[in-house]
């Protein structure tokens, strides 16, 4: 086939494109996965009697401000990652900087505690069960944003199969955070930390497959 | 960074374009391939391929171009963006067709898009075959409205589709051809 005739082929007709148009749909693809996480969450658990109260409030409280800066920061570098030569650096950075932030909270407060409090704070009641269901609850907002990068034109898959995959997980946490009790620092550090960096271990690995146009 | 001297001249093809300007936006396609002829050749001198195969990579990349379109951001240059899916598709087909992609090197995008080749040769896609891969619906649409150049309400009226049908297959053709361009065995 002759260049020209591709040219030819391509330039007819030409569709204009919205404004803004992928910021929207990457929000929108957020906002649904988010939603659709919730709703399973409510079907699973049932409506919260009363999410806030109980002494460890405010700890869920700031548990579930990291993971939703974590949403947004993430979500922001998506939006950059998605177009072609845009670099995002910014907000790795501060990607980095709070997962930072968790994890070292998480080593002081054991450092500052005597050993034998160690197991009781790290193993609270239902860390399994909080490790496994944030994976599960971010699968959904996973799979509108890997549906949403798809139309989009990301260049570095594995990064943004990994922020993808953050971003899930900490919605998933979000989902969680009210459900499980966060009895100490080191609980949240580890038991909604590690599953959200275990979700993006997963989406860089699944990213060149999924995201790979 | 020295971008290309012409940068503000394609980017207004490009706005142009994205704002529904079809001469523009076949303008900016020709220039582009010129310059993606003379990227592409010169990466491919480097690991002995011929020219042939850097026209498949032109054609791949401007459809990559024009399928993804709407990645572009209009407050930025435009010439990063271009290089950015350039070399995408270069390190996707030097992969695909199994060579070294420790050969292509990160460079800025001012430098690399820098000369340009007219001559074109004939690329190894056969888009009459491609096309015979196509749902029927789909390639009816390709064919009236970018073969034919029929606008999309009379390519509605003769498909007996509504407009919308239309612009969708539209679209979803280009996707899939894009798709079948990727996938085709290497010649």
């Amino acid at each position: 086939m002759k260049t020209d005739e591709l040219i030819d082929l391509l330039g007819a007709n030409v569709e204009p494109v919205k404004r803004g148009y992928m910021r929207t749909a990457l929000l929108a693809a957020l906002a649904v996965g988010a939603a659709a996480a919730f709703c399973l969450r409510l079907a699973v658990y049932g409506v919260p009697a009363n999410p806030f109260s109980g002494e460890d409030v405010g700890l869920k409280v700031a548990g579930l401000a990291l993971a939703l800066s974590l949403v947004v920061v993430g979500g922001g570098f998506l939006i950059k990652s998605a177009r072609p030569g845009e670099a995002g650096r910014g907000a790795l950075i501060i990607i980095g900087l709070l997962l930072l932030a968790i994890f070292s909270a998480g080593t002081i407060a054991l450092a500052l505690a005597s050993p034998s409090a160690w197991s009781g704070m790290v193993f609270g009641p239902q860390w399994a069960a909080c490790f496994f269901c944030i994976p599960v609850f971010a699968a959904l907002p996973f799979a509108t944003l890997v549906w949403a990068l798809r139309k989009a034109a990301p260049t570095r898959l594995a990064l943004t199969g990994a922020v993808i995959g953050l971003v899930a997980g900490a919605l998933g946490a979000a989902v969680c955070a009210y459900h499980y009790p966060s009895s100490s620092i080191p609980f949240l550090a580890f038991w909604y930390g590690g599953p959200i960096v275990l979700c993006g271990l997963i989406g860089a690995l699944l990213g060149p497959r999924l995201l790979r146009w | 960074m020295d971008l290309r001297s012409d940068e503000p001249e394609l980017r207004a093809l490009m706005l142009a374009g994205l704002d529904g300007d079809a001469a523009a936006h076949k303008a900016l396609l020709a220039r582009l391939a010129a310059i993606l002829r003379a990227y592409f050749k010169g990466q491919f001198a480097r690991i002995g391929r011929g020219a042939a195969d850097a026209e498949d990579l032109v054609q791949e990349t401007l459809i990559a171009l024009h399928t993804r379109r709407h990645t572009y951001d209009r407050s930025q240059l435009l010439t990063p963006w271009v290089y950015a899916i350039a070399r995408y598709r270069l390190v996707d087909y030097l992969r695909r067709t199994k060579a070294s992609v420790a050969d292509v090197p990160i460079e800025a995008a001012a430098g690399v898009l820098a000369d340009e080749d007219p001559t074109a040769v004939d690329s190894t896609l056969d888009l009459m075959k491609l096309m015979a891969q196509l749902t029927p619906k789909t390639r009816q649409a390709i064919q009236l409205v970018k073969l034919d150049g029929l606008s999309v309400s009379e390519a509605a009226t003769q498909a007996g589709m509504s407009e919308s049908a239309i612009k969708v297959a539209v679209h979803r053709g280009l996707r899939a051809l894009s798709l079948l361009v990727r996938q085709r065995s290497p010649s």
